[in-house]
């Protein structure tokens, strides 16, 4: 029995480096159009639990389905190509310009027609209020801008799933909500995300739930009113209270 | 600042300006006589040797179409010239153009022009009447050498470079043998393999043309140099930028071509002018085999019985051109490391 309204299902997760045991048991339920916010502390294993989504890391036992279907290496460039991620270094290529950035994988994955590639990115520039910045490369921006422009870049392949791994935390305490901001008008319209941060303002606004990894393990799942006001377990409540008493 | 330089300028002004001084009457003092030579007593005009004690001109004068061209039919001089002036066109347009279109022509003149060329100066392909390899010569044959052989060498070395990333360990450990031999001879002796070696090996009958066998043996050695240039630049190219172009659904060719590739040899630039200009020198060794380059053509015009006596202003001409060359170019990578 599936549930074809599952977006993401990750069964059983199990990942080694080495002796290191990276993400134990992990199962995890998102359902289209939900929003999960992924946080724990450094080394918890968050950037490896979301990179194993659309395949940038390989696991050695467990399944990952994206909308009832096994993740293989065979679909993976139609898996990839429909799924966005964005990344805490932004990784914009740097010799190509901002609209370049945008257009890339639409003609050469897609093989939409450059005009038309054109049409949609400067669309999503705009969605960005980037638009102004069209011509200009990564390195003329500012990190917040770059994380704009990144973010859509990974749209410009209209994906009905979006991943972020710490977006915000390479920037500037000042760039923090201009990308935010995008990303929280991202999940009004409806788009189905998984948001690796620390960004406990955002977690509150937008997302519906949230995971807590220690160790390479969930160790708490609850809504964003329950995991704030009342966490179940200690070490939940220590990373709470060093975020908090950081903030 | 300026004043506190100035303070430190005024105190050791008196010595430091005395030293100078000295330093440049002495540096004028040798260096006028050479002047005087080359310029004040030197002899331009005519059509026989010099008289004068300077340096006679004359004698490059009368030689300068053989410096060029080495022994090319006089009436087809018209095909060499054409050929350099393609050449130079598609290198000004290479290093004029935008990082990113440059890397779009890049494979076109690599490919097209060393045939084009080959096709103008042999003739026949083209209908015209057939001038030999042999008589190809002067700083037309150490550029054809120089640009063909790196024309050749050039992908070879991409896949070289990308061999020896390879997770195939065949494919990694003949890469990285093929790199290590041929970086391990020095040119000279590939040259001779390749113009006296070679032919005796091949099965008899089978003719290969001289400067065929130099141009591979030139292309071998300098990709297997090209290889770790190149894979050099794709190690400093952070591995993010691959993954964001995998989670972008760009396959691996398109990931390597698109995105990897063009930051890696865009931060070897230097190098890469580096080996052409190097290469550019090194070709005054096909002499050693019997080939008249620039160097070539100039030393056989020093044994030329009736103008005994000028060698010194042979190998002036011989090294003025190979500087201005190699400084030219050396300036166009200046200005292509800070182009977009």
């Amino acid at each position: 029995m599936t549930n074809t309204n599952l977006a993401i299902e990750m069964k059983n997760i199990e990942k080694t480096y080495g002796t290191f045991h990276a993400l134990k048991h992990v199962n995890l339920e998102l359902e289209a159009g939900k929003k999960l916010v992924v946080c724990g502390p450094s080394g918890s294993g968050k950037s490896t639990l979301i990179r194993c989504i659309n395949g940038l890391e390989t696991f050695d036992a467990g399944e990952v389905m994206i909308w009832g279907e096994k993740l293989e290496s065979k679909k993976l460039q139609k898996v990839r190509s429909e799924m966005g991620m964005v990344f805490q270094q932004f990784n914009l290529f740097p010799h190509l310009t901002v609209l370049e950035n945008l257009t890339l994988a639409p003609i050469w994955v897609k093989k939409v027609p450059q005009a038309e590639a054109e049409k949609q990115a400067k669309e999503m520039l705009e969605r960005v209020k980037m638009i102004d910045h069209a011509h200009k490369y990564p390195a003329q921006l500012s990190g917040g801008q770059q994380q704009r422009v990144a973010i859509a870049r990974a749209l410009c392949m209209n994906p009905k799933i979006m991943l972020f791994d710490e977006p915000t935390s390479a920037l500037d305490p000042e760039m923090i909500k201009e990308v935010l901001d995008v990303m929280l008008e991202l999940a009004v319209s409806g788009m189905t995300m998984i948001c690796v941060t620390h960004e406990m303002g955002f977690a509150r606004q937008a997302a519906d739930r949230i995971i807590f990894m220690d160790a390479g393990e969930v160790i708490e799942e609850a809504t964003p009113e329950e995991f704030f006001t009342k966490p179940k377990t200690e070490r939940a409540q220590l990373f709470l209270s060093q975020i908090l008493h950081q903030a | 600042m300026s004043v506190v330089n100035a303070k430190i300028g005024a105190k050791q002004s008196l010595l430091q300006k005395s030293i100078n001084a000295v330093l440049l009457l002495i540096l004028a003092g040798l260096l006028f006589p050479v002047f005087k030579w080359a310029i004040i007593d030197a002899q331009w005009a005519g059509t026989d040797r010099c008289t004068g004690d300077g340096a006679c001109w004359v004698f490059i004068k009368l030689r300068l179409m053989t410096f060029m061209f080495g022994f090319y039919e006089t009436e087809e001089l018209w095909r060499p010239s054409l050929v350099l002036a393609l050449w130079a066109i598609a290198i000004a347009t290479l290093f004029r153009s935008t990082y990113s279109r440059g890397l779009k022509i890049l494979p076109a003149v690599i490919v097209l022009l060393p045939l084009l060329s080959w096709g103008l100066l042999d003739g026949r392909w083209f209908g015209l009447p057939h001038v030999e390899t042999t008589r190809w010569g002067g700083l037309l044959l150490s550029l054809m050498i120089t640009l063909m052989g790196l024309s050749l060498a050039f992908p070879l070395g991409l896949l070289l470079a990308l061999g020896r990333m390879s997770d195939l360990p065949l494919i990694k450990a003949g890469s990285v043998a093929f790199v290590e031999l041929w970086r391990g001879v020095p040119l000279i002796a590939v040259l001779f393999m390749s113009s006296v070696m070679l032919p005796l090996v091949l099965p008899p009958g089978t003719e290969l043309d001289k400067l065929i066998r130099v141009l591979v043996g030139v292309a071998l050695f300098t990709s297997a140099y090209l290889a770790e240039v190149i894979r050099a630049g794709l190690r400093g190219v952070p591995s993010g930028q691959a993954e964001a172009a995998a989670a972008l659904g760009l396959m691996g060719w398109q990931r390597l071509f698109l995105v990897v590739l063009p930051q890696a040899l865009r931060s070897v630039i230097p190098s890469l002018v580096n080996s052409f200009i190097s290469l550019f020198k090194d070709t005054s060794l096909v002499m050693i085999v019997g080939m008249f380059d620039l160097l070539g053509t100039v030393q056989q015009a020093n044994t030329d019985p009736y103008w005994l006596g000028y060698s010194t202003e042979g190998y002036l001409f011989a090294g003025l051109v190979y500087w201005a060359m190699c400084f030219t170019l050396s300036r166009f990578s200046m200005k292509l490391e800070q182009a977009r």
